[in-house]
């Protein structure tokens, strides 16, 4: 039995690293590549190390997408704070405050999930144009604050949902109203469900070219679209391609690393019973 | 602290009635419970003295106020929750000062009094732990001294021990008395659990389908117990009901149950006497029905002969289950009684201690 076990074991990691391995494959010839200079690239060589890395790549990368990382974080910096915000004021009213209806609305805010970008582009576009934010980072902000809602509040939802009712009627007679509540009990406990509404919006955010594209034009254009562009050139400048690319997901793969660890974080331990 | 007065109050659900026609005055300092199987309304009427629920009718004063509409943190009242409720994102003196800090009182006032609930409920080395670091008898002790440092009109409490295991459970209820007798609370208290009931109250409400079935101190509700529900709902185990028929010869008033007579004693013949129909309810608890000789042979009125079907030795006492033919009685023996299972004994009941129904309404006779 403990052999065959372990041989199971020993199978399923065989099969795990072999999969790792084919899934990072291409990521290693994107910084393989962005490591080489320009002469040294070719088809043949593309999967063997550079004899001399050199970063002159990034830094010629960097120098060209640089005020488009900025956009890109102007963009996505608020536009998750704002839709992480409104999900979790409308998580809290749906799970907590429930009224004629809002299954209903919490029903019609979902919808929104499965509406295709490209249906709405045109509209969109010519709405943006009306009132005055095409070609602007805060349009961008809007655009992507109001689509967020369905999935944050989704998220928020069901997060607040296991916040134990009683705990929030203590509250109330403890002296707290509606805000109160929110400000005092709900919010203390939602720092998992922000960083799970946090990373997944900033990484929808960041990773967004459609949206981008359409409503913006240069210098406006983050750095998703920057980086089309530079793909754009006449002679294409392989090991500056990479280097973007690899400089361009860097932030994404950050927020994951860095806040990943509070998603196992149960914060309402001991909440309630043990 | 102040009284607590509820008029007329009723709780509809669409068409269910959770609570029908409540009126009750909760007198200052009283230890007031609520008494009930689950379901019976109780902790919705907590529930709308605290403000958590809406009166669908009816009015509610908390000292002089009428605070039916009044949202539940202007009432003035702390709750304990069964699940105790802790907020888990604060340290045990948070959770106690975080209503006072809310009320604006000064901090120095707020440590005081958090320090000196603390104190009484020995949970002062405690002061700087979160409640998921305590044991359920430490939370419970945190959620008493969230309410106790508040200082409020009157305590509600909803089954607040029924999450504690047993020694712990009666523990807790002796200190539970002796805080109320220290603070001099007003205190609502909801339970299923007759002896929480019995032991801590000054009043015990009885309830069942949203329906107050009697309001009396624990002496009453046992000895003289308005109706057949609360005659069994009280009492371990249940008050033995016998169904039988009343006939009536001169002045001696006879009741046939199972084809056998007894002579009633003559509060119960004058009680019976209201009756139209022969039908009638005689209910007696197990420990006045009587197995040993000696008390036999003084009741020679009301002695009936039963089976003995089981006993359960106790150690303090046995436990004697008798049948009588299609009906059954418990009777509490003492522990140096011995019987054979299978033998027919015997038996008498208290005439005194005698308990009368109506077959028909269910409601007591001696009232």
């Amino acid at each position: 039995m403990m052999a065959l076990r372990r041989f199971n074991r020993g199978l399923i990691y065989v099969v795990l690293t072999l999969a790792a391995l084919l899934y990072l494959l291409p990521i290693y010839v994107v910084v393989v590549t962005s490591l080489k200079t320009n002469a040294t690239i070719s088809l043949q060589h593309m999967w063997n190390f550079p004899l001399h890395p050199s970063f002159a790549s990034l830094a010629a990368a960097w120098s060209q997408l640089a005020p488009n990382f900025g956009n890109s974080f102007y963009l996505a910096i608020p536009a998750t704070l704002f839709s992480s915000i409104l999900g979790a004021l409308n998580g809290y009213v749906l799970s907590k405050w429930r009224f004629k209806g809002s299954n209903i609305i919490f029903f019609l805010i979902l919808f929104g999930l499965f509406i295709p970008y490209q249906s709405v582009l045109i509209p969109l576009l010519r709405i943006m144009d009306t009132i005055g934010l095409y070609n602007s980072i805060p349009g961008l902000i809007l655009v992507h604050t109001i689509y967020g809602i369905p999935i944050t509040t989704l998220i928020f939802r069901n997060f607040y949902a296991s916040i134990p009712d009683e705990m929030l009627e203590a509250a109330k007679i403890d002296g707290t109203g509606y805000w109160g509540i929110f400000r005092y009990m709900v919010l203390p406990l939602s720092v998992s469900g922000f960083v799970v509404a946090g990373i997944w919006q900033f990484t929808q955010v960041w990773n967004n070219f459609l949206f981008a594209v359409t409503l913006t034009n240069p210098p406006n254009q983050p750095v998703t679209v920057a980086l089309v562009n530079i793909a754009g050139s006449q002679t294409i400048q392989w090991n500056v391609q990479m280097a973007s690319a690899l400089l361009a997901s860097l932030p994404t793969l950050l927020v994951y690393i860095i806040l990943g660890k509070y998603f196992v974080r149960g914060l309402l331990a001991g909440s309630v019973k043990g | 602290m102040a009284s607590v007065v509820l008029e007329h109050v009723s709780k509809r659900y669409g068409q269910v009635e959770a609570v029908h026609d409540v009126t009750l005055n909760v007198e200052d300092q009283e230890f007031l419970i609520l008494l009930g199987p689950s379901g019976c309304g109780k902790t919705t009427t907590l529930r709308m003295v605290a403000g958590l629920e809406d009166l669908s009718s009816g009015a509610i004063h908390i000292g002089s106020r009428d605070v039916s509409h009044v949202p539940p943190k202007d009432r003035d009242i702390a709750m304990v929750f069964q699940n105790y409720a802790l907020y888990p994102h604060m340290s045990v003196f948070e959770n106690m000062a975080f209503g006072l800090k809310l009320r604006k009182v000064p901090k120095p006032e707020i440590e005081r009094r958090v320090k000196e609930a603390a104190e009484i409920l020995g949970i002062g080395g405690l002061l700087d732990r979160k409640p998921k670091e305590l044991s359920g008898g430490q939370r419970q002790r945190v959620a008493l001294g969230r309410a106790i440092v508040r200082e409020p009109l009157a305590f509600l409490m909803d089954e607040p021990l029924s999450n504690l295991d047993a020694k712990l459970r009666t523990q807790t209820r002796v200190e539970l008395k002796r805080l109320h007798q220290r603070l001099g609370a007003t205190i609502i208290y909801v339970t299923h659990d007759q002896t929480e009931a019995m032991t801590m109250g000054t009043r015990i409400v009885v309830m069942k389908d949203g329906i107050v079935q009697q309001v009396d101190t624990p002496d009453g509700i046992y000895h003289r117990p308005a109706n057949q529900f609360v005659a069994t709902f009280v009492g371990t185990p249940a008050m033995n009901l016998l169904r039988g028929a009343l006939t009536r010869q001169g002045d001696t008033l006879t009741f046939r149950t199972d084809d056998q007579l007894m002579t009633l004693p003559s509060h119960i013949a004058h009680a019976a006497s209201a009756l139209t129909g022969e039908a009638m309810v005689l209910g007696i608890r197990p420990e006045d029905v009587h197995v040993s000789q000696e008390a036999v042979a003084r009741l020679p009125q009301t002695q009936i002969r039963a089976v003995i079907r089981l006993i359960e030795p106790m150690g303090h006492e046995n436990m004697v289950y008798l049948d009588l033919g299609t009906q059954s009685i418990t009777a509490r023996a003492a522990n140096d009684w011995y019987g054979t299972v299978g033998d027919t004994i015997t038996c008498a009941l208290d005439p005194a201690r005698l308990h009368a129904f109506d077959a028909a309404t269910e409601k007591s006779l001696l009232s």
